[in-house]
């Protein structure tokens, strides 16, 4: 095989890698077995956010001075479980700060029902079988998830540990006795409820007159941190406020994903045309880098499973614009050394050579911003960060090692009319 | 060739007299901050037929007692409209969309978005958003310290505060809404405009080892020209992309867009006219010495 023909392989094999890339990057496709998710698979594709499928995210605010991490845990184990209650169960929450939490909600009807019914005051009652109240919140003074053995003989298991007020106890007491009794009717138990909804249902074997007592079953180490948390939820001393609401429904959502994506394909469709117009060879070769840059970011979004909001789209669609910077400026550099008289394998040696550095740092500081965002940024400027941060560190990989591979491919193939190479040096500005 | 050195303060002039009405409207008239900074409740409304600002307005005061603080058209047809008041409760917020929906006739499915965001939330966020500004900044200047020198990094802070004073002025003057998304969109412009000045930044270090004995004048004019094509085709592919999304975007990607494109314009601007006269008058002597 020639140079010039291996060459040549090399560029084709280069071209159909990055056309296959970009359509599995869209489309997915199955290999030896193995399902590779696309870009817009409903279910394992681009993870978007609420802003594009519709949803609600509610911020809600403990109302006090100060929370402990004890007391913001359980509020998130008492919306967990309201949340669930509600059928949202592909809700996300998140603790804010020191005394808020955020809850993001995909694919809800009504919004301003859920934030009413999700932030109320949790009730705590313990209720006999005829549905009467024995004891509610404020008589249980604590609860926690224990780990060890019930009996001398028995072997160590998980248990949630009650601590009652004295009212509590003795309120406890009396009802156990009564409760004890009803045996024969299977009736001997008690329901501890949360919000009307029964939570656990412990049996009653004897009459327990102490200031704690015991709930055990079948739990998991989690099972029964959950139950206390539950408990200790219908005694927190704070109410909760919705600080914060954003909502925005599945017809707005739609639209703003269509219309980017418009905005993305027009944008796309005209930078490529400008590039080619005003670099000429160069220039499809940069067309052919940006083509790689888009599917390797929309693969990375992919398989990072980032969220993807509104801004996180303008993030991208901005960062193409800004990807084709490092090959305008690299090719600027050609133009310069070809004026100079050198060979073009020369000058393109020479422009990449010192060209880097300006990319570099350019892009640094650029990152700089990005990871600012990053850090101190809430919601969707934190997506729209990813977004910047992602598409700036992909568009210096593809403008710098693949637009310069597929120059050298070129080179090699003997296609060296300096003409192909420096469209518009004649009246360019650059050639001072 | 044009020298930009020499003719510096032409557009020192053009930037100072533009700031300083951006300033002073700043000071007199200050922003519209939007329910973000300040609190408040913004609704978004597919009415589906044309209708008439005040009757929403009638609607919305007998509704909740008090009056909206804007109505405004939106949408394609200007069959949308979207309704700010001051922050709403649960209970105000259904009754306003269900005023609304009376009035019009509609589906559930007309409230198109909805947000509120309570006062002390929105205090947190403006100074949240104004350290991220600052912080930006300082890390950007540290790095430009680093990599050139602190002369430099001056001259283009400099620079940079100047296109983040020239966008909010003009968003002070024509009294466009800010909020957190504008924040962002004023950290992206910030990381935006230094590629630029680092761009032509660069190229002056380098003509520095190679032209030694020229004046530091001169080498910043040539640095300027040699990258002026690179100064005219990036900014151009960038706004390509942010005008397509201005022209078709939602609301709020429209609200992201003409901030970034505003600050494109204004950084390639300040880059070449301002932070590089700025490192010239700064190094102070006209010979070049060493340029780290």
């Amino acid at each position: 095989m020639t140079a010039s023909s291996k060459s040549l392989t090399k560029l084709l094999v280069a071209v159909l890698v990055i056309a296959g890339a970009l359509y599995v990057a869209f489309y997915g496709a199955t290999l030896f077995g193995r399902t590779i998710p696309g870009a817009l698979d409903k279910q394992a594709g681009i993870k978007q956010g609420l802003d594009l499928r519709g949803g609600s995210i509610i911020t809600y605010e403990a109302q006090t001075d100060t929370a402990t991490d004890a007391e913001m845990a359980t509020v998130v184990s008492m919306l967990r479980a309201r949340l669930d209650k509600l059928g949202y169960t592909e809700a996300t929450i998140t603790r804010q700060g020191v005394k808020k939490v955020r809850i993001e909600i995909p694919d809800i009807s009504n919004p301003e029902e859920a934030v009413k019914t999700i932030g109320q005051t949790a009730k705590l009652t313990f209720v006999d079988s005829d549905n009467k109240v024995i004891l509610d919140g404020v008589d249980v003074k604590d609860a926690r998830q224990q780990f060890g053995p019930l009996s001398q003989s028995g072997k160590s298991e998980n248990f949630v540990e009650l601590s009652f007020t004295p009212e509590g106890k003795t309120k406890f007491a009396e009802a156990t006795a009564r409760i004890a009794g009803l045996a024969q009717s299977n009736k001997n138990f008690i329901a501890i409820k949360l919000d009307e909804n029964v939570q656990s249902q412990p049996s009653v074997k004897e009459k327990i007159d102490s200031d704690n007592c015991i709930i055990s079953g079948n739990f998991t180490a989690k099972s029964a941190a959950a139950l206390a948390d539950l408990i200790r939820a219908g005694k927190l001393p704070f109410d909760l406020k919705d600080v914060e609401l954003r909502s925005v429904g599945p017809t707005l959502g739609e639209r703003a994903m269509q219309t980017s994506m418009y905005a993305g394909i027009v944008g796309v469709i005209l930078i490529l045309l400008f590039m080619l117009v005003m670099y000429r060879l160069p220039g499809l070769l940069a067309d052919i880098a940006l083509v790689a840059y888009i599917a390797l970011v929309v693969g990375l979004l992919t398989i990072f499973r980032v969220n993807l909001s509104l801004p996180g789209i303008a993030g991208i669609i901005l960062s193409i614009g800004m990807a084709v910077d490092a090959n305008v400026i690299i090719f600027e550099r050609m133009k310069e050394e070809l004026a100079l008289g050198k060979t073009v394998g020369a000058s393109i040696d020479a422009g990449f050579n010192r060209a880097f550095a300006s990319v570099f740092d350019s892009n640094v500081t650029a990152l700089i911003s990005a990871a600012v965002l990053l850090y101190f940024g809430t919601g969707p400027v934190k997506g729209f960060a990813i977004t910047l941060g992602l598409g700036i560190l992909t568009s210096m990989f593809t403008a710098i090692v693949i637009t310069r591979f597929l120059l050298r491919q070129i080179v090699a193939l003997n296609i060296r009319n300096p003409k192909l190479y420096r469209a518009g040096v004649k009246g360019g500005i650059s050639n001072v | 060739m044009f020298d930009v050195i020499k003719n510096k303060w032409i557009f020192f002039n053009i930037s100072i007299v533009l700031l300083l009405i951006g300033i002073i409207s700043m000071i007199f008239v200050g922003f519209n901050q939007d329910i973000d900074f300040t609190g408040g409740t913004t609704m978004y409304v597919n009415i589906g037929a044309e209708f008439n600002n005040d009757d929403v307005n009638a609607v919305v005061t007998e509704a909740i007692g008090t009056k909206p603080s804007t109505i405004q058209k939106a949408g394609a047809n200007n069959t949308e409209v979207v309704i700010k008041t001051h922050s709403l409760n649960t209970d105000e917020r259904a009754k306003l969309f269900s005023a609304v929906q009376a009035k019009y006739n509609l589906p559930q499915e007309a409230l198109l978005s909805a947000d509120n965001v309570t006062a002390t939330v929105g205090d947190e966020l403006k100074w949240n958003s104004f350290w991220q500004v600052v912080m930006a900044t300082l890390l950007i200047l540290v790095y430009i310290t680093f990599r050139f020198e602190f002369k430099s990094g001056v001259a283009a802070v400099i620079a940079l505060v100047h296109d983040t004073i020239f966008v909010l002025g003009f968003y002070s003057i024509f009294r466009l809404p800010i909020n957190t998304t504008f924040i962002a969109a004023i950290l992206t412009i910030t990381g935006y405009s230094i590629m630029d000045t680092i761009v032509i930044y660069d190229r002056i270090r380098e003509n520095s080892r190679i032209m030694k004995k020229a004046p530091f004048s001169e080498i910043i004019n040539k640095s300027i020209w040699q990258s002026a094509t690179r100064s005219i085709y990036t900014p151009i592919s960038a706004l390509i992309t942010i005008v397509v999304l201005y022209i078709v975007g939602v609301p709020a990607v429209k609200e992201f867009a003409l901030p970034i494109g505003m600050g494109i314009i204004v950084g390639t601007y300040s880059s070449n006219f301002i932070a590089s006269p700025l490192w010239d008058i700064f190094k102070g002597d006209k010979k070049a010495k060493t340029t780290a």
